[in-house]
């Protein structure tokens, strides 16, 4: 994702400010953790507990169908709306808690599905109605349960995932918690897993890396949100961004093989962009097709920018883009003049991100 | 790890200690910072506190970890406060992180806390987030060397109703708080940094335990894919410079060295000022475990490449300094000739970050 692509219209924006203003729209908050057992219940409905501690009108929708002896404490302190029984399964009565109309309204295990026949089929759409309708939610969710991972946890887990909450849901999302803890506790808790302690430990410690990289791309994105609502035109390069610029005799493999790895290491983003030459020859003009083939062949979003001046184009275009680190060749030819040299000039210009020159 | 003081890590260790010991372990807590926050203090009852050691320093008295009151006890587990903290003149070593490696090759084992801003190779991003200069640091490799990292976490706007609610400062400390550092756009940002590290800080983990990450091409010495070498001078951006370079060199997992060149390959014959900050760069880059040369030669741009050729560098970094000059041809000689003459590697030029003005 890039900060073009997120960047909202001024519609958008207003909107959500009157959203706000009104506020008819509730608040959500999730809980994410990377298993089952590490906490997330009591975290929630410990917050639950604390609300109500301090006069909010708070009330359980849902909890698991098994819970641990200090989750069970906590949910007696608390007024739970119970479960509706349906012939196809147990589901949270939604119309039962929109009647009693809580100020927040605690979800537990946002995944699940809703037996067949309801008017919404998950229960994170479920919790989302309640949203609109102005009730704050506090919900929990496993990453295992995350729509757009789910094949690396298939992958990871060797489990069948059939309940799962969209990653647009969790990055809608005004707050988010995770609840992280070593990847050796939850062993204890879940006995039913038979598989050797070493390799289910790995496999906690990819899930609970999973866990952190989402949360943090969520954080990312409302700290984008906060400094575009607020006009800062700055960076605050929180997140490795890389924009490589190619042209006709770039050595585009090795840049852009360079650009992937650390932005994967990184966990961070990387862009292509070309900046538009009138007169390019027939042959360069093969030559950076070429080029932007490879770039689109290895997943890149390719953006072509145009200006005057190529070396002012692509450093707009990295400042306003949060770019943090620029791959630009080397120098094609020893020139005359060279403060006419558009690598001296980046070298001078490309101010507050990192320059990396590349060998043709 | 976590992001900002209040967000909970010593009332986590403290848990943790607690749950230790309901198992039967002994655990003793080394140094516990309770600023005076009730809830935290309440998670110390029945742990054992070892008393602080009191050291003399012009004329007050400071109070630190009693490292050999610990080892004298030879508890299982001994927690203890702020990885971070430097230790005041006059105690046995300067770091809290070094009393914790003692106690660690004493076979104790540790839990302790930290905020992501500590981390050395991360304090120009820090400065860039708050606007803060971070002064007590901890080296990366100490905090890899942690057998695991925990975040705690808390969202900022939580953090920031507990700091309204006087949970975190005294009230008169409150207002201040919120206009600097607890501003919730600096929160926001460090705590994606905390996330972001502790992702890298587990992913490595997992790395170790499945063996080298990137496939073993080609054999000898430079088995690695990547090396870097960085350039040291008496330029005060070299620290930013060796943090970087340090940063992307682990991240890649490529080998790093810094070089400084000097005519005679001596750099006692300097003039005191310059051969001051050159020691000063060293140690420090040393300190971040990067192997250290002082290269022979009269002019430093070839004495630099032809030193990169010989030892199959891929990877050149070099600091920009922020440009004096307005002629163009007068600035930044080195660097462009370094540029020029390297046409056959990648050359990386980093740059000073600037704080968001917000």
């Amino acid at each position: 994702m890039n900060r073009e692509m997120r960047r909202k219209t001024p519609d958008e924006l207003l909107r959500e400010v009157q959203a706000e203003e009104t506020s008819s729209h509730g608040r959500l908050k999730i809980f994410l953790g990377y298993a089952s057992g590490v906490g997330k219940s009591f975290r929630m409905l410990d917050e639950a507990r604390r609300r109500r501690e301090r006069g909010q009108d708070v009330i359980v929708g849902a909890v698991q169908p098994k819970v641990s002896p200090e989750v069970q404490r906590l949910c007696e302190k608390l007024e739970i709306i119970p479960l509706k029984k349906l012939p196809g399964g147990l589901t949270m009565d939604i119309d039962a808690i929109l009647k009693r109309r809580p100020a927040v309204c605690v979800i537990d295990g946002l995944a699940f599905n809703n037996p067949p026949g309801l008017r919404n089929s998950t229960r994170w759409q479920d919790a989302r109605e309640l949203v609109s309708a102005g009730i704050k939610v506090i919900g929990s969710i496993n990453i295992q349960y995350v729509e757009e991972l789910r094949e690396q946890v298939e992958a990871l887990t060797g489990k069948h995932v059939t309940e799962t909450v969209p990653t647009s849901f969790i990055t809608s999302a005004d707050e988010i918690e995770i609840v992280d803890a070593p990847a050796e506790e939850p062993i204890g808790r879940s006995p039913e897993q038979k598989m050797s302690d070493e390799k289910r430990q790995q496999q906690f410690t990819v899930l609970r890396e999973m866990t952190l990289v989402l949360a943090a791309d969520v954080v990312d994105h409302q700290l984008i949100d906060y400094l575009e609502k607020h006009g800062i035109e700055q960076s605050y390069g929180t997140q490795e961004r890389i924009l490589v610029c190619i042209t006709p005799r770039a050595n585009a493999a090795e840049m852009i093989d360079i650009a992937q790895k650390i932005a994967e290491r990184f966990h961070g983003e990387w862009i292509v962009a070309y900046v538009r030459q009138a007169d390019l020859s027939a042959a360069d003009k093969t030559a950076l097709e070429e080029k932007l083939v490879i770039a689109r062949s290895a997943g890149a979003q390719v953006v072509i920018l145009d200006g005057e001046d190529p070396v002012d184009a692509l450093l707009d275009f990295a400042k306003s883009s949060g770019i943090t680190q620029l791959f630009v060749g080397h120098s094609q030819s020893q020139r005359r003049w060279p403060w006419k040299d558009p690598v001296d000039k980046l070298i001078r210009k490309s101010q507050g991100m990192d320059l990396r020159i590349f060998p043709h | 790890m976590g992001y900002a003081p209040g967000v909970g890590k010593t009332y986590k260790m403290l848990e943790e200690g607690q749950a230790l010991r309901s198992q039967g372990v002994d655990v003793v807590i080394g140094y516990f910072e309770p600023h005076g926050r009730k809830d935290t203090i309440e998670k110390t009852a029945g742990l054992q506190i070892i008393p602080r050691a009191k050291i003399p320093y012009r004329g007050s008295v400071f109070e630190e970890m009693n490292t050999d009151a610990i080892l004298a006890r030879r508890p299982r587990v001994c927690l203890v406060d702020e990885f971070a903290h430097t230790n005041v003149p006059g105690s046995a070593r300067a770091k809290r992180w070094e009393d914790i490696e003692v106690l660690l090759e004493a076979g104790i084992d540790v839990l302790t806390t930290m905020n992501v801003q500590h981390l050395e190779s991360l304090n120009d991003q820090v400065w860039q987030i708050a606007g803060i200069r971070v002064r007590e640091t901890v080296p990366d490799w100490v905090v890899q060397q942690a057998d695991d990292v925990v975040v705690i976490d808390l969202s900022p706007r939580a953090l920031v109703h507990r700091l309204e609610r006087g949970v975190i400062y005294d009230r008169e400390k409150v207002e201040r708080a919120l206009q600097n550092f607890f501003r919730e756009s600096t929160l926001v940002a460090l705590r994606e940094l905390a996330l972001r590290e502790t992702a890298h800080e587990i992913e490595h983990r997992v790395a170790e335990h499945e063996g080298p990450a990137v496939p073993q091409q080609t054999v000898g010495s430079s088995h690695r894919e990547h090396k870097i070498l960085l350039l040291v001078t008496a330029d005060p951006k070299t620290a930013m410079l060796i943090r970087r370079a340090k940063r992307v060199s682990d991240y890649l997992d490529a080998e790093c060295f810094a070089v400084v060149v000097h005519a005679s390959g001596d750099i006692s014959f300097m003039p005191d000022t310059d051969r001051e900050a050159i020691e000063k760069h060293m140690n420090f880059a040393r300190n971040m475990r990067i192997d250290t040369r002082i290269l022979k030669g009269n002019d430093a741009a070839r004495t630099l490449v032809d030193f990169a050729h010989l030892n199959q560098i891929t990877q050149i970094f070099l600091a920009r300094s922020r440009g004096r000059s307005r002629v163009p041809l007068l600035q930044d000689t080195l660097l462009r000739r370094i540029v020029r003459l390297a046409r056959d590697m990648q050359v990386v030029i980093v740059s000073e970050r600037e704080p968001v003005k917000n």
